[in-house]
């Protein structure tokens, strides 16, 4: 049984040992009548509980593999001894199958129920089992387990437990557990009232260069230290916030990127058809809320009909998104678009009522609250990384959206279409006179950044409400982005939305996440002044509206 | 006889994205002058109407007017304050206005919006812009709306918002584009008639045109100067010919 | 000396008949009778003019300017805030909390004194002044950043957008002291009248007519004169205007700050008649919203602003009572109409373009007088 878990049960095992070592030093104490160093399995079957205590105690630390599961049926009333006194004292564990030897563990035939009887516990049995289970773990032949004991030793450090941790290093093979158990050691003894300053000295260091929150609290709950080692103390909680300092900003900076991934998605869409086309479309945010719509029936379709492919259903998703969302984009071209071609700001205004109508159809179809879109057990989780803390979902975002960003240049540089659109872009009415077909390529292009926006939606399924409003809380900062990086390169998309992604989430903490916002926004207006058009604005003789 | 200077270009460079524009381009023009401007496309006649009008800033060179008033210093509205004028090769007027307002417009006078707001038309003004009205033969035309004007007619309307400026010099670019012959000439007679006052710097690529204005010649090829002085001259250097089959 | 034309005429005619007759209608009709406009009409009607002045700011920016604002109710709210603090002083003790000088809110939020910026709100003088310098100061430092770096058309637009979103951020934080998600609300009185009776309502609709029809002279008197024709010349080609020695930045300067003191104006008259003001004001939807009545009345009209902005609020009302579920639908229906079949709304439809600009009467003669003095000059 391995050590481990939150509130009073992190307390088991350290607790355990201490009543382990409190139960050894006592015996060893009252080692005047009892047979020191006899064989505990022949204690265990002594009708004396302390003698059946001490056997357990003994069996705990003596590193046997049949400790555990001897213990283990000790505890739920499974072994068997001799009714009366022999001198191999048998011992037997009834399992499922039938009996076994308690000392080797080799099947043996049923014992006569008159012949045995069962193993009864007292209370000072029941202590010494408890404290012989924790300091089992330590001498468990699997590493993680016996990681996992030491670790919970040093977050629980007591006293009373040196005399166990001194005990499993001195057996310790294995230099990380034994790392484990050198640092439970130091924090024991710093709690104790006994050892030299020197050595108490020792012992912060060994504690301080774990710098993290634990050791932070433990450092901070030390009282009554000689001086010297409050001074050491001292130092040694400044250097470890420096540390979580740093790790916080790391962190910001990891969620940052993810935002600016997410960012990158909904806005790439974005600057693709403002760059070729010179409209911004209102009803972008629509596009990326109705990839997330799509992705949401697909899990439903596939719930309904091939519930085995539940965790691949994103697979899925994301090319239907794309479909769904760059189909939609086509058609609004069709329809409408072309009809306000060279007037911009008419077209702002025809998309943001276009926005008004996808919000309101979804909203009456699918009704006005969120809608619950699963995430597949590959996305959860989290990742250590020295301080950090990394949730795989946003990791997988980072990749996707670095996936997407990969294709979508791909396609933009070598593709047809996009040397077509690379044309249109830089000279619209050169590519037409060479033969680009450019209505066509203007409903493509449309239908390309609404099938991006799509697939954007996908993402923010993962980590999002997805509600008809999922797209106004987007939209805002992909036009940021547009303005920030310009439209006449992809780069400048990335940098804009890693920019506001990062800057956002390293302001959040200092000023909160309204107060970031609209520092964020004003910065953004700021810089305008210099760059009106951008980081990467379209060069040359550019139509301009 | 030698009039001061009013023009000063010296060792002006300009380059675009690492395409050298201009490549120490140097010209002077007096007070009272016409100077045509001629050179093939692309070499640069546009681009130094830019630098003189502060359209552009060039990367090296001197450009003074008058006296020592530096042009690089200066933005359009200032410079235009100054009293350079400048007609573009398309006629851009103001189009919702009218022929009238686009003269009222361009009025020498105060730039100022608060000016604007208060703004009452005067009799002076009103006479003014009568008179350039005449002179460009739009009288008649004076209510309707600039965009309905025909290309020649527009072509001198920006001609008389040019002289309602009042402008000490007075640039030029190709003003005789897509005009009918008798309309060139016309157009020729009618830049003689401001030089009497005011001094031009015409550029254009119709020899005859060129021929007709009666003024010095200013060759421009790749961003510099390639040769200077009266049309024969010019028409005969064996450069200009290499460079530029001129009619 | 505002020569008034037959647009100017009519424009006026209706807005003050039509608000004279209301009024007669509520406070000299019975309540039973058939004709009798119940309060809560007036007020709404009042509301509508309130909205026509900010459509009236747009078109001055928008229509004339060329300027696409997309945040425009960011200045109307900010009238309104204004005034909503000054509407809240005005409760001294009678809140729920009884606090002579803290507002219910301050005192649920357990705060102890008045914030500095309260101060002086509680005089009317004071906080009048306050509904057009706030947006005006706004305005200004906006538009000094942005015109003077030459950012235009939809990079301009998205900035202003920015901008009032940015606003309804700060406003819904407690912190900031104007009461939060919630805003400001149980109003009790205006300048010792109270507020919810009919002679207020009918008061203030008043008011808010006369104060339309200021505005409307005033937008006239603008579009009319030099200004007006440079702003035409901005709008059509800017840098044009510069070879020419004109400043656009500062043409386009005054005209955003003379708007938005305007629609400041109008959010001041507003939140005395719907009783409430909070951050959803500056919602971007709202002045999305107003730049539509604007495009369906007929944009660069003046007179189509104020059209548009009752006719489609109009609408609002009737059909968000109505058919609420399909408001949405017919609004973004709307926006896609007007821009694709009906570019310039409707007094477009009915106004010929002219292309004669001939103005009419005494400016005419003395223009012949001028020709002929001049023509008579020449010819010798």
């Amino acid at each position: 049984m391995p050590g481990g878990g939150t509130g009073w049960r992190r307390w088991r095992l350290p607790l355990r040992a201490v009543m382990l070592g409190a139960v050894l030093s006592l015996m060893l104490a009252m080692s005047g009548p009892a047979r020191a160093g006899s064989d505990p399995f022949s204690d265990m079957a002594s009708t004396n509980f302390d003698m059946v205590a001490r056997g357990v105690s003994a069996l705990a630390v003596s590193g046997s593999p049949r400790a555990a599961p001897v213990i283990d049926a000790l505890r739920d009333s499974r072994l068997f001894a001799w009714r009366w006194p022999r001198p191999d004292s048998p011992l037997y564990i009834r399992t499922a199958k039938g009996f076994v030897d308690a000392r080797t563990g080799a099947p043996v035939a049923a014992p006569p129920p008159v012949n045995v009887r069962l193993v009864i516990v007292n209370d000072s049995v029941r202590s010494a089992i408890a404290a012989a289970e924790g300091a089992l773990d330590l001498t468990s032949p699997k590493k993680k387990v016996r990681l996992d004991a030491a670790e919970e030793l040093y977050q629980s450090a007591e006293a009373g437990a040196l005399p166990l941790i001194e005990q499993a290093l001195a057996r310790e093979r294995d230099p990380a557990v034994a790392g484990m158990l050198r640092e439970a050691h130091a924090a024991a003894l710093l709690k104790s009232s006994s050892g030299s300053v020197s050595a108490r000295l020792a012992a912060v260091h060994q504690v301080a260069a774990r710098a993290d929150l634990s050791t932070r609290s433990l450092l901070e709950s030390l009282q009554g230290q000689p001086p010297p080692v409050a001074a050491a103390i001292q130092e040694a909680i400044r250097e470890i916030d420096r540390r979580l300092q740093l790790w916080g900003v790391l962190e910001n900076v990891y969620y940052g990127i993810s935002l600016g991934a997410v960012l990158l998605l909904a806005a790439a869409g974005l600057a693709i058809t403002f760059g070729v086309m010179g409209v911004i479309n209102m009803a972008h945010g629509e596009m990326v809320m109705i990839g997330a719509y799509t992705t949401f029936v697909v899990q439903q379709l596939i719930a309904a009909s091939a519930p085995a492919l539940t965790d691949l259903g994103l697979l899925f998703a994301v090319p239907a998104a794309f479909l769904v969302a760059g189909m939609l984009g086509v058609v609004i071209e069709r329809t409408l678009i072309r009809f306000l071609y060279g007037r911009p700001l008419e077209t702002l205004l025809a998309t943001w009522g276009l926005s008004l109508i996808l919000q309101q159809a979804v909203r009456s179809i699918f009704g006005p609250t969120n809608q619950d879109v699963s995430s597949p057990p590959w996305m959860s989780g989290a990742v250590s990384l020295g301080g950090l803390t990394l949730t795989v979902n946003r990791l997988w975002i980072i990749v996707f959206a670095a996936l997407v960003l990969g294709a979508l240049m791909g396609v933009l540089r070598w593709g047809g279409l996009g040397r077509s659109i690379r044309a249109v872009m830089q000279n619209r009415r050169m590519a037409a006179v060479m033969g680009i077909r450019t209505p066509l390529i203007d409903a493509l292009t449309f239908g390309l950044g609404s099938g991006i926006a799509g697939i954007a939606g996908v993402a923010l399924s993962q980590i999002d409400n997805v509600s008809p409003n999922l797209g106004q809380n987007y939209i805002i900062d992909s036009f940021m982005v547009v303005v920030l990086g310009g439209v006449g390169n992809l780069w400048g998309t990335v940098f804009g939305a890693m920019s506001l992604g990062v800057v956002d989430k390293l302001v959040e903490p200092f000023a909160g996440a309204v107060l970031g916002k609209i520092l964020v926004l004003v910065l953004l207006i700021l810089f305008i002044q210099r760059r009106p058009r951008g980081l990467f604005p379209l060069k040359g003789r550019v139509v301009e509206a | 006889m030698s009039q001061p200077t009013l023009l000063y270009l010296d060792g002006i460079t300009v380059s675009f994205d690492g395409f050298k524009a201009l490549k120490g381009l140097s010209l002077v023009l007096e007070e009272g002058e016409m100077r045509a401007v001629i050179g093939p496309n692309g070499a640069g006649k546009t681009t130094m109407m830019d630098v003189i009008t502060g359209k552009t800033k060039p990367d090296s060179g001197r450009a003074v007017f008058g006296v020592d008033t530096d042009l690089t210093r200066l933005d359009e509205p200032a410079i235009a304050r100054l009293g350079i004028g400048r007609k573009f090769q398309q006629p851009t007027v103001f189009e919702p206005l009218s022929v009238r307002d686009n003269l009222l417009l361009a009025l020498a006078g105060d730039r100022s919006p608060r000016f604007a707001l208060a703004a009452r038309e005067t009799p002076v003004e009103r006479g003014r812009i009568e008179e350039i009205l005449l002179t460009i033969r739009l009288a008649p035309e004076r209510y309707r709306r600039a965009g309905e004007l025909s290309h020649g007619q527009k072509q001198w309307l920006e001609i008389g918002m040019l002289l309602a400026q009042e402008p000490k010099l007075l640039l030029v670019d190709e003003p005789a584009a897509g005009m009918t012959d008798a309309e060139t000439a016309d157009t020729a007679e009618l830049l003689r008639e401001i030089n009497r006052s005011r001094s031009l710097v015409v550029v254009e690529h119709d020899m005859a045109f060129v021929r007709s204005l009666a003024a010095r010649v200013t060759v421009l090829h790749e961003g510099a100067v390639l040769a200077e002085g009266s049309i024969d001259h010019v028409q005969n250097d064996p450069r200009v010919i290499e460079v530029y089959l001129g009619r | 000396m505002i020569y008034p034309d037959r647009a100017t005429t009519v424009t006026l005619g209706c807005v003050l008949g039509g608000a004279a007759i209301l009024a007669v209608l509520n406070q000299l009709t019975p309540a039973a009778s058939a004709v009798h406009v119940p309060g809560f009409a007036v007020s709404l009607v009042g509301k509508y003019l309130c909205y026509a002045i900010l459509a009236l700011a747009i078109d001055l920016v928008w229509g004339y300017a060329g300027i696409l604002t997309l945040g425009h109710a960011a200045f109307f709210a900010l009238g309104g805030y204004a005034m909503g603090m000054y509407l809240m002083r005005e409760i001294g003790a009678r809140g729920v909390y009884g606090n002579p000088t803290l507002p219910d809110f301050m005192v649920f939020l357990g705060w102890k004194h008045l914030p500095w910026y309260w101060h002086g709100f509680s005089h009317f003088g004071f906080a009048l002044t306050m509904v057009v310098l706030v947006p005006g100061v706004l305005a200004a430092v906006f538009g000094w950043f942005a015109f003077r770096s030459r950012v235009s058309g939809v990079y301009l637009s998205i900035i202003t957008q920015a901008l009032t979103y940015a606003l309804m951020l700060a406003f819904f934080r407690n912190e900031m002291g104007f009461g939060g998600n919630n805003g400001m609300t149980d109003f009790k009185d205006i300048l010792g009248v109270p507020l919810g009776r009919d002679s207020a309502s009918v008061g203030l609709m008043l008011v808010t007519a006369v104060v339309l029809s200021a505005a409307f002279l005033l937008a006239r008197a603008i579009t009319g004169s030099r200004f007006g024709k440079v702003l035409v010349a901005v709008r059509d080609a800017e840098a044009r205007t510069r070879f020419l020695g004109y400043r656009p930045e500062s043409y386009k300067l005054t005209v955003w700050v003379i708007s938005a003191m305007l629609a400041g104006l109008g959010g001041a008259l507003y939140v005395p008649q719907v009783g409430i003001i909070n951050p959803s004001e500056f919602a971007p939807a709202n002045s999305i919203e107003a730049v539509i009545w604007v495009a369906v009345g007929g944009r660069g009209t003046l007179a189509g602003a104020i059209l548009g902005a009752v006719l489609v609020n109009l609408g609002k009302t009737w059909l968000t009572s109505a058919l609420p579920e399909i408001w949405l639908f017919a609004m973004g229906g709307l926006f896609i109409l007007v821009t694709v079949f009906l570019p310039h709304g409707i007094l477009g439809l009915f106004a010929a373009r002219r292309s004669s600009t001939a103005p009419e009467r005494e400016s005419a003669a003395a223009e012949s007088a001028a020709a002929e003095t001049v023509a008579r000059e020449v010819t010798g």
